[in-house]
């Protein structure tokens, strides 16, 4: 999980939802603006303190476009759900008075919610929202784009059931007391959940709990859950009487993630976007030692999310050869560099050194290589849209 | 003085004043745009001519000049920067090769060229770069300076001694470039010292100066990472005869005595690398000694005015030699004063680091104020960050930095904390690449 507070942790969400209608319309033949192309709007949406007043509640399936005004005096966020609340698209910290665009792609009619949230907290001033008919994926208008996301769903369809598998022996030990064998279990199930973390924050309510930290901010009544709890539990306090409960929440938790994979519709730019996202986490929480602070098994992460970036730019690696042919050996390079240097810090069981044996130089030169990843890394999504 | 790109507001060339050896009278008053600045540029425009034409090939055309106020040439006999008048902002970067591939650091450097070529012009990094290319793509300038003038920008280049090590590249290495030797009292913190190479920016705006820095390093990742850098946020020196004396942060006026742009006989004895002093790659080039000079601000406001005076050699408000009256009087060091003392002490800074003391060495000093917070303990993390440039670091900076760390009672409240040396090629000819010499 980003280190973020809960507003900008959605709002990363948001931006791979949102991303979806703007960035296919690139991959699409014209160059229209994605509201030109079909669905509605734009849709005005009248945002209160109390009101959340959407100006059509049913439009055709395609590129729908929000205009969304707060007319109330509190910071505002405008929501559109999909079922089992997925954002589909959101729009974030709108100031008082202030109007903002939202432009989502919605091809399959059915019911949807729009939400207001005044000060960004809560569920929001909630209503339901129709899409009528099918509209085109613009997923589908290149070949080589399509086996690009069809590949790159199966990785995420696999990584999750191993997350399922791995965490279910993890649960295990901490419900049997058994706190060597969790201990050991926790930076190996972790792999699975690092790889896939931008498909998981996309689902907004998933991520903040299993993978929150202790500081987040919550809404009231709402517990810390989570691996980062049950580390805790682990390394400093010791098992609490309610561990149990929360090994079981973290497995309930990540099986509802699961279950809402088969649903997944993603885009290449999405891919291409949460491979950067992935390298982001590397910058600000592992390279930091944040992510696993009771731990320090960051570096476990660390090689996860580069693994989950090689496989989302490996999936895309195609379409990139046809756009720019130097940018495929230059990301080759910097992924071979940076795995080369995390090799050196394996231990003999195959694990990796603790973050807090790592010196001053070796973050600096683990954020030098990330760096130079993360650079190219970052142009994929314009050149698979180019 | 910045020249912004609206026409309307910006100022009329200024008039071109023969160069003059004599100093400006005292503070003009603040407020606005004073003549003395505006003079600033036209005698830019002169000396840099003068240079050019004693060198004997023309400046390359970069579409600069007096005819477009705040835009500082790029291509010239020698790299801008240097003798340019003092911008009032600083942002200086050294950079570690993480690469040592001689091809991958030359691409980089031609890069490098391209950008800084536009960014000094006053343009984005590459055209319509901040937020007219591909939406879905990161911008290729990160658009802080959209809407800002040229700003007076120069961008200054110089490669230490491990960035010929690191390429393989011994026998281009100037012997000048040997490292400093320690000195007294240093206390020099690996981390803000050395480097393979090294960006300085100036600007009238600290914004266009951090742009400046903050594009060109993020064009570098994979090939060269940010060892340490420094912001300075006022001129500690005069480069030109037209600009004011500044003051430091002891409180007195620094670089009364420099060297100056209309000085080009002077300039070629102690700043521009001659034909034979070294590898040809470097005629007309210079060597910049950077140093971070942490000041114990603190304990020298408990100093008495008097003892800080004796201290400088100098007059606090004035400025002018102790044995003398004006500013701008030459410091007579066997004055005696009615004590039949000296009037500027055996140890005061102005005597230990005179050309006299130093058998007629100079320096071109163009070092810059910076607070880079507090230090915990609720001192000021405040001083001098020290660039000086000069034909020869170990026969000018070595020597009178050593009399100074021996002798200098200013010491006691000085701590050099960063060091550092770097080879500063000549000017670009058009087409023209940083470093390009070098690997001929």
């Amino acid at each position: 999980m980003s280190r973020r507070t809960p507003d900008h942790r959605r709002a990363g969400a948001a931006v791979l939802a949102a991303g979806t209608a703007l960035l296919l319309a690139g991959c699409t033949s014209t160059a229209q603006p994605p509201a030109a192309q079909g669905g509605g709007g734009p849709i005005a949406v009248n945002a209160g303190d109390t009101t959340c007043e959407v100006s059509a509640t049913e439009v055709p399936a395609g590129n729908i476009s929000f205009t969304v005004k707060n007319t109330g005096t509190k910071v505002t966020e405008f929501y559109l759900y999909g079922t089992g609340d997925r954002i589909m698209g959101e729009v974030e910290n709108i100031g008082p008075g202030l109007s903002r665009d939202l432009l989502v792609e919605v091809p399959d009619g059915g019911s949807y919610t729009t939400a207001c949230k005044p000060g960004m907290v809560g569920d929001g001033i909630r209503a339901p929202f129709t899409v009528t008919g099918t509209a085109q994926r613009s997923t589908d208008t290149n070949a080589k784009l399509a086996d690009a996301t069809a590949g790159y769903t199966r990785y995420i369809s696999s990584q999750t059931d191993a997350l399922i598998q791995t965490t279910q022996g993890f649960v295990d030990a901490v419900k049997a007391g058994n706190v060597d064998q969790a201990k050991a279990q926790f930076p190996t199930a972790r792999t699975y959940y690092e790889r896939i973390e931008p498909v998981a924050e996309s689902f907004g309510d998933v991520d903040p709990k299993v993978d929150g930290r202790e500081d987040d901010e919550r809404d009231p009544g709402v517990a810390w859950t989570g691996f980062h709890r049950l580390e805790k539990d682990l390394w400093v306090t010791g098992l609490q009487p309610d561990s149990a409960q929360v090994a079981d929440q973290l497995m309930t938790d990540l099986k509802d993630l699961q279950g809402r994979i088969p649903s997944l519709q993603l885009s290449p730019p999405q891919l291409a976007n949460g491979a950067k996202e992935l390298l982001d986490e590397v910058a600000t929480g592992k390279i930091t030692g944040e992510e696993d602070r009771y731990s320090h098994t960051d570096l476990y992460d660390f090689k996860a999310n580069v693994e989950g970036s090689q496989a989302a730019i490996a999936a895309l690696r195609p379409v990139i050869d046809e756009k720019d042919p130097n940018l495929g050996p230059t990301l080759d390079q910097r992924f071979a560099d940076v795995e080369k240097l995390l090799e050196g810090y394996r231990t003999p069981d195959g694990g990796f050194v603790l973050y807090t044996q790592l010196t001053p130089e070796d973050t600096k030169k683990m954020a030098d290589s990330v760096d130079a990843l993360a650079e190219p890394v970052s142009q994929v999504a314009g050149v698979v849209t180019s | 003085m910045s020249a912004s790109r609206s026409p309307s507001s910006a100022p009329q060339s200024p008039p071109v004043e023969p160069p003059t050896t004599d100093p400006p009278s005292g503070g003009d008053g603040g407020g606005g745009l004073s003549r003395r600045r505006l003079f600033g540029y036209a005698g830019a425009g002169v000396a840099l001519a003068g240079a050019g034409a004693a060198i004997g090939y023309a400046a390359g055309a970069s579409g600069g000049g007096p005819d477009r106020p705040g835009v500082v040439p790029f291509r010239d006999t020698h790299q801008a920067g240097i003798v340019t008048p003092a911008q009032d902002r600083l942002h200086f970067v050294a950079l570690d090769l993480t690469s040592t591939d001689r091809a991958e650091v030359q691409r980089l450097l031609q890069k490098w060229t391209t950008a800084a070529e536009r960014m000094t012009a006053g343009q984005e990094v590459t055209e319509n770069g901040a937020v007219g290319l591909n939406k879905y793509a990161p911008p290729t300038d990160t658009g802080e300076a959209l809407g800002l003038p040229a700003a007076s920008l120069t961008l200054t280049i110089g490669f230490g001694a491990s960035f010929f090590e690191k390429l393989g590249l011994q026998d281009r290495m100037p012997a000048a470039l040997a490292p400093l030797p320690a000195f007294t009292g240093d206390n020099l913190d690996p981390a803000r010292s050395g480097g393979d190479v090294c960006l300085q920016a100036c600007a009238d705006d600290p914004q266009v100066a951090v742009h400046a820095i903050r594009n060109l390093v993020r064009m570098g990742f994979g090939t060269a990472s940010v060892k340490w850098s420094q912001l300075g946020f006022g001129r500690t020196s005069s480069t030109s005869t037209a600009q004011d004396t500044p003051r430091n942060l002891f409180g007195f006026k620094d670089g009364t005595n420099n060297l100056k742009a209309e000085e080009p006989t002077e300039l070629d004895t102690n700043v521009w690398v001659q034909p034979g002093d070294g590898p040809d790659w470097m005629t007309g080039g210079s060597y910049l000694v950077a140093r971070r000079i942490r000041m114990h601000i603190e304990i020298w406001d408990r100093t008495s005015l008097d003892e800080q005076e004796q201290i400088v050699g100098r007059s606090k408000g004035e400025g002018n030699p102790l044995s003398g009256q004006k500013e701008f009087d030459l410091a007579n060091f066997s004055a005696k004063g009615p004590d039949g003392q000296p009037a500027i002490a055996t140890d005061a800074h102005i005597r230990l680091a005179s050309a006299e003391s130093h058998d007629g060495a100079k320096m071109l000093r163009r070092g810059y104020n910076f607070v880079d917070g507090s230090d915990g303990s609720g001192h000021l993390d405040a001083g001098l960050f020290f660039l000086a440039f000069v034909r020869n670091p170990q026969t000018q900076f070595v020597p009178i930095q050593r009399a100074l760390a021996n002798k200098d009672k200013m010491m006691e409240y000085l701590e050099h904390n960063g060091s550092a040396l770097f080879a500063v090629p000549p000017g670009l000819r058009d087409g023209e690449y940083w470093g390009q010499g070098l690997f001929a």
